[in-house]
């Protein structure tokens, strides 16, 4: 018994607040693919860093990473 | 009270169709920008975004204010606030609500420019800098504002800095370089008006002293159309507002008061008010008076 799936290619990472388990090898674009935010107004952090929407392609996830997904909302 | 000097009226300065009426309302030139409305109007609160849409048209006014928050991924996303904001119509200026710190009022400054850039908005350079002290009294953290604000002039922003009634860091804050210095008429959304006029005053004269144009905006505090009026009466550029309006019993009326009340008191300013005294002038003439007048 290893004590994991040998084949489950997935790690965790922290997604505003939420641990998510995504694919092994993630791309921040391909993050918010899968959560359909890639064409929508939204700015990413990983690990506290601004991600530019150009560089999104390039940058692949780690596990632990913590990603910020914002908005603008009413204020004031 | 205007212990700023008292401005020519600029003249031919016609910007659309109320100018002629309106005698004196010049536009405001602001972190490289000409707005023609000095009352600016936060979109938060609303019943509903078809609220916050009409009362921002009421309002007539050309900036308005929002906040950075987090995508809602696991619960019903709804509307979202950009499909009820016309993008070519208004500057967006985001703030740092919420943020204690300088190093996250700078992330989400950042995180506010990368999502005004996606939308093309000419804001996206632009922040309302809030570093606050306290969530009781959302007070500004005076060294948290100053640290941000250096920070984020260094990296390229128009920082419209929120800050207290304090003249001296009023002043080291444009000493930083903020394209505009905001003190509180009173704590936010406390709707308690102009508390310390005096205080505002004393930022106008320093911040203003051999820079006239420097724009000094009462940000916060206000409750009423009146406290609008006298904020604009001191000789602020403009007045920055939320809750007055979001919460009236009839925002859309309030909206529309605000921004009369706003033009009013601009206009009051200009025309210069005449000094406060202790006994009374008469404004018909004692000549030719036909009453017996006592003690004479």
């Amino acid at each position: 018994m290893l004590g994991f799936d040998p084949y489950d290619f997935r790690m965790q990472v922290k997604i505003n607040g939420e641990p998510k388990d995504v694919p092994d090898g993630q791309t921040l674009e391909g993050l918010l693919r899968s959560l359909s935010l890639h064409d929508k107004p939204c700015a990413a952090e990983v690990n506290r860093r601004l991600v530019p929407r150009r560089d999104r392609e390039g940058v692949v996830l780690r596990s632990g990473d913590v990603v910020e997904l914002v908005t603008l909302v009413g204020g004031g | 009270m205007t212990t700023t000097g008292s401005p020519s009226i600029p003249s031919g300065t016609a910007f659309g169709a109320a100018a002629a009426a309106t005698p004196g309302l010049s536009p405001l030139c602001i972190a490289g920008r000409s707005v023609a409305s000095r009352l600016f109007v936060g979109t938060g609160k609303y019943a509903s975004f078809d609220l916050m849409r009409r009362s921002l048209e009421a309002s007539r006014c050309d900036v308005v204010t929002v906040a950075v928050r987090r995508e809602r991924l696991f619960n019903d996303r709804g509307e979202s606030l950009l499909d009820h904001l016309d993008l070519a119509r208004y500057t967006i200026l985001p703030n740092t609500a919420g943020c204690f710190s300088a190093e996250d009022a700078i992330r989400v400054a950042r995180l506010g420019r990368e999502l005004l850039d996606q939308a093309g908005n000419p804001g996206a350079s632009w922040v309302k800098l809030e570093v606050l002290g306290d969530k009781k009294t959302l007070l500004p953290d005076p060294v948290g504002t100053l640290e941000a604000c250096r920070e984020l002039v260094a990296d390229g922003f128009s920082v419209l800095v929120y800050t207290s009634d304090d003249p001296i860091i009023a002043e080291r804050l444009k000493g930083c370089g903020a394209a505009s210095v905001m003190p509180a008429g009173s704590p936010i959304g406390s709707g308690q008006g102009i508390l310390n006029p005096n205080n505002i005053v004393l930022c106008l004269e320093r911040l203003k002293a051999g820079d006239p144009t420097f724009p000094v905006i009462v940000d916060a505090g206000v409750g009423s159309a009146s406290d609008v009026a006298s904020a604009m009466e001191l000789g602020a550029d403009g007045v920055l507002l939320n809750t007055a309006i979001a919460h009236a019993r009839d925002p859309v009326m309030m909206a529309h008061a605000m921004r009369r009340a706003c033009e009013a008191g601009r206009q009051s300013y200009l025309a210069g008010r005449i000094p406060k005294r202790l006994y009374a002038t008469a404004s018909s003439p004692w000549e030719g008076t036909i009453s017996y007048i006592p003690g004479e």
